[in-house]
């Protein structure tokens, strides 16, 4: 099993390096003066052009300047941002609690209701509750997630009133961010009503960026319980004597699952492209909406950092659902 | 008042198989897999069922034991099993009786395992549902259990092979598992679909040699489907052929290969290597099984049987019994069969 | 690519080999109502595409003011002149919902041309001559695959600026690695057959090789993934102008018009309804098709 795992982690080295030459790269491929564009001032006089010019080491050779880069980077120090002048890294790490708890609550909702409506299409093939399954699936991933989250808001939070539409949690409260998860910060601040506004706060955007997540898992999880269902081994489950129930649920169902968990792997991709868009509609405060704004106002050294930060995120979780199928599937910890 | 009196009669057969059909398709123009089958079992016996691919065998076998879904029809005159109807019984009756009473292995081993588990969760699975109570209670009683089942079919070292999965075993070994999940219970009957087709043939003797000893010690009914007559002839004390759905000829083993009546069996015993030495092509049939779409009306051998007149072509034979021997033929062979030229 | 389509057909085999005629494919393809339906949407949005200064009853950027925010007209307070209402510039939304119907069908069609021009030769390449090219292709591939979607499109359009053209780079950028990888997947598949190895004796040459023997049997996934493509591609489009990084305004492209909706979501609802409701069924009508070309192209996968 270390030996698997040591692999698959050789295996992302290049990877790795192929990720920070891209984000190297970035600054000197945007128009423009790459001195003005690191430091956000324009129109400078030459000599402090000069000054910050080798502060910046961009007189140096690409290559030279390409590992200190990378030296920086393994060291933590991806760059300040312009508009707030804190070290990139450090908003990433204080924004990426709530697109975590995001990510999570979507993936919760994706998983909960995915998961059965696949398993359910997959039974009652061909009749109206797979064409129901389907037929939501194909509509969930078919339309733009930002119009989904608008009609939500519009249903929900305008006409019913149910829901809040921005924020994470009620103005009036101010819970001390402990573990940056506002629903269990918000749990133990005791405060009353805390909890209540944190979890109406996280319905809507997790229902919204949970969607396409459950579409595909809803597919992947039918077709995938339609082809095991037809093997020898649920045949001779049966021929057990098994009642169809654990037939279905632990025979067929593990089989089943292994190509579903790494779909739900490749969602991480899909959740943080969401992410920015749903963070942005609903105002939640994450890493997405932090990336989106230094896109739309220059921030050059967020753009950089918060790319390098993303991808390298997607690059690990990758890695970690390799080594969970690794669990599930015992064929492969012995190849 | 008169005293009852006793006459010895024989027990009513474990399995009593009467008129099976078996479709699939549309109902307009459908498949038919299985046509007018009628087989008994008595306990203890052996029976052999052989006919080529497509003959039904499996079908039929998968149809008793409740393993054949809708859209298939299945239908019936009887099926029953140890006195019970196997086509009115509920669900929980006879998921108490399958895996139990009634078991089944399979011709692919190392497919019929489930490659997720454990050898010993898929046993200990058995026992939990259909054991004894001391099984069905403690999981050391089933880990016990389990042990010694795999050293009643013969794997040596069932500790280390208890915990493997099946994909660290081979084919004879994954399908001594699959017999020991199926003789876990004791059961009185034991389907086995071509056990041994899908094994090396050093190894398919000893997984039969295997069945009979378990047969004869457990004294288990036994139906032994397989195209092997070979197989077959070691081992059934009575034979059934099938051809395209249905059953040509019943009989004794021994009986039937000495002598066989109907051309089907004939040409069958014709096309053995053993048969044909020193020529230089196997005697073969010619033509093809008829498929969906081109029964005949009359004998369903009629197209390729060399014996065939016009009454053939046009009438389905009825079985004919004679002395314990079926035939389903108009002329049935007379004449102990000698190679014919 | 979305990662949504993209996900499945990771997953799935990208065995899409050359199974089958193209008649019995055909027949296929014909009984999945599915892709049936598809194919009339994508046909209908064509011909209003093309049809789009004929059929628009106003032009799609003209405002006027005074009738800002006018009602469908199928509501009381509606008017006929303006058939599915006004947006907050008086500017007729059946108009620009037309013409970004044309716009839409052009990035679509665009991006995923461009993906295919640079991306199937790549993968040829990596595929036949395999040793270090295909390592340097592939691995270049998986970086941009480490990227979701959006924040690569969101990458390139941060470097060459905002704008329509741009977007459709970036978004055929995002669609390369896919095509790149299926290319060379089918070509791996073809080139342990024996009719190739039989055609390089014969002594054709790899270029040779790569274009009239491997491709054609490319060509089968290919139409499938640039279908699923297409249906990405005008996604990503949308949630571009959505994030005000794509199409810049007048430009009636349906994820822009959504941009600034979020403040008239209660005195307006259709402002933020409809051009949704385009985006959908066009993204349908092409998945639709997708899926039906994919059921029909590839035997082991009909279900």
């Amino acid at each position: 099993m270390l030996r698997f795992l040591l692999r698959r982690l050789a295996l992302v080295v290049p990877t790795f390096i192929g990720i920070t030459l891209v984000a190297f790269s970035l600054i000197h491929l945007i128009p423009g003066d790459p001195v003005e564009n690191l430091s956000g001032e324009r129109g400078m006089d030459p000599a402090r052009r000069e000054r910050l010019l080798h502060e910046f080491g961009l007189d140096r050779p690409l290559p030279a300047q390409y590992a200190s880069y990378v030296v920086q980077v393994l060291r933590g120090d991806l760059g300040t941002s312009l508009t707030t002048h804190q070290p990139v890294l450090d908003e990433f790490l204080a924004l990426f609690p709530a697109t975590l708890e995001l990510a999570l609550f979507a993936m919760l909702v994706a998983v909960a209701v995915g998961l059965p409506a696949g398993i359910i299409a997959a039974l009652n093939r061909n009749r109206m509750a797979d064409y129901l399954v389907m037929g939501a699936s194909l509509a969930g991933y078919s339309m733009p997630i930002f119009w989904w989250a608008l009609l939500l808001i519009l249903f929900f939070s305008v006409d019913l009133g149910w829901t809040p539409v921005s924020g994470r949690i009620a103005v009036q409260y101010d819970v001390p961010a402990a573990t940056g998860l506002m629903l269990l910060d918000a749990w133990r601040s005791d405060a009353p009503g805390a909890l209540r506004s944190a979890a109406s706060h996280l319905v809507l955007p997790s229902i919204v960026l949970g969607t396409v997540p459950l579409a595909v898992i809803a597919r992947m999880t039918r077709s995938s319980m339609l082809e095991v269902l037809r093997e020898d081994y649920v045949r001779t489950a049966r021929a057990k004597g098994l009642p169809m129930r654990r037939v279905i649920l632990v025979h067929a169902l593990r089989n089943a699952l292994i190509p579903v968990v790494t779909v739900i792997g490749l969602q991480v991709g899909l959740l943080l492209s969401g992410a920015i868009l749903t963070e942005t509609i609903f105002s939640w405060p994450g890493i997405g909406n932090w990336l989106i704004h230094g896109v739309q106002s220059r921030d050059y050294p967020v753009v950089q950092g918060g790319l390098l930060l993303i991808a390298s995120l997607v690059v690990g979780v990758n890695l970690l659902v390799d080594a969970l199928y690794g669990v599930i599937n015992p064929r492969i910890r012995h190849v | 008042m008169t005293a009852a009196t006793t006459t010895t009669r024989t027990p009513d057969p474990l399995l009593q198989i009467d008129a099976l059909r078996v479709e699939f398709g549309p109902a307009a123009s459908p498949l038919v897999a299985v046509d007018d089958l009628a087989l008994h079992v008595d306990e203890g016996e052996v029976v052999g069922v052989v006919g080529e691919s497509g003959s039904g065998k499996s079908v039929a076998a998968l149809a008793t034991m409740g393993l054949v879904d809708p859209p298939a029809r299945i239908a019936a005159r009887r099926l029953r099993f140890a006195g019970v109807d196997l086509l009115a019984v509920g669900e929980r009756e006879r998921r108490a009786l399958v895996g139990k009473d009634l078991a089944m292995i399979f011709q692919d081993p190392l497919a019929s395992l489930n490659p997720c588990f454990t050898v010993a969760f898929q046993l200990t699975e058995v026992l939990r549902a259909h054991g004894s109570s001391a099984e069905r209670a403690s999981a050391r009683a089933r880990r016990e259990r389990a042990l010694q089942l795999l050293r009643q079919v013969g794997i040596a070292d069932a500790e280390a092979r208890l915990d493997a999965y099946p994909h660290q075993l081979s084919g004879g070994m994954a399908q001594r598992v699959m017999i020991a999940m199926a003789v876990a219970c004791r059961p009185r009957l034991l389907i086995a679909d071509e056990p041994t087709t899908a094994l090396d043939v050093t190894v398919q003797a000893q997984i039969l040699d295997l069945l009979m000893q378990l047969q004869a010690r457990e004294r288990m009914a036994m139906i032994l489907i397989s195209h092997d007559l070979a197989l077959v002839a070691q081992a059934a004390h009575r034979v059934v052929v099938m051809y395209a759905g249905r059953i040509v000829e019943a009989g004794p083993a021994a009986a039937l290969f000495d002598a066989p009546r109907h051309p089907y069996t004939r040409a069958l015993l014709d096309a053995l290597p053993e048969h044909n030495v020193g020529r230089a092509r196997l005697q073969a049939l010619p033509g093809v099984v008829p498929g969906r779409d081109d029964r005949p009306r009359g004998c369903l051998l009629s197209p390729r049987c060399a014996h065939a007149v016009q009454r053939c072509r046009d009438v389905d034979p009825a079985v004919l019994c004679a002395d314990g021997r079926e035939v389903r033929c108009h002329f049935p062979l007379a004449r102990p069969g000698a190679n014919d030229a | 690519m979305s990662d949504g389509a993209s996900a499945i057909e990771d997953v799935q085999a990208a065995g899409t080999g050359a199974g089958g005629s193209w008649h019995e494919a055909w027949n296929a393809f014909r009984a999945g109502r599915g892709a049936l339906v598809g194919m009339a949407i994508i046909a209908t949005l064509l011909l209003a595409a093309l049809g789009a200064d004929l059929i628009a009853p106003h032009s799609p950027i003209e405002q006027a003011r005074d009738a800002a925010l006018t009602p469908p007209a199928w509501r009381a307070d509606g008017t006929r002149a303006y058939l599915l209402g006004t947006d907050e510039l008086g500017r007729d939304m059946l108009s620009r919902l037309i013409h970004g119907t044309r716009l839409s069908l052009a990035i679509g069609f665009v991006s995923v041309a461009l993906s295919l021009l640079v991306g199937v030769p790549l993968g040829l390449v990596a595929g036949t001559f395999g040793g270090w090219t295909q390592v340097a292709v592939m691995r270049l591939m998986d970086v941009m695959l480490a990227l979701p979607s959006l924040l690569l499109a969101i990458a390139v359009v941060a470097i060459l600026g905002p704008g329509l053209a741009n977007a459709t780079i970036a978004i055929a950028i995002v669609l390369l690695p896919h095509m790149v990888r299926l290319t060379r997947a089918a070509v791996l598949e073809e080139i342990a057959k024996d009719y190739v190895t039989s055609s390089r004796i014969a002594g054709a040459g790899p270029w040779r090789l790569m274009f009239s023997t491997l491709l054609p049997n490319c060509v089968a996934p290919l139409i499938v993934q640039s279908t699923l493509g297409f249906s990405s591609a005008i996604l990503d489009a949308a949630a571009l102008g959505f994030l005000g990084l794509g199409a810049q305004p007048p430009t009636p492209e349906w994820g822009s018009m959504l941009a600034g909706a979020l403040e008239f979501i209660q005195r307006a609802p259709w402002v933020v309804t409809e051009p949704g409701l385009a985006i959908l069924v066009t993204v349908l009508g092409f998945n639709l098709m997708g899926d039906g070309l994919r059921d029909a192209l590839d035997p082991r996968l009909r279900r």
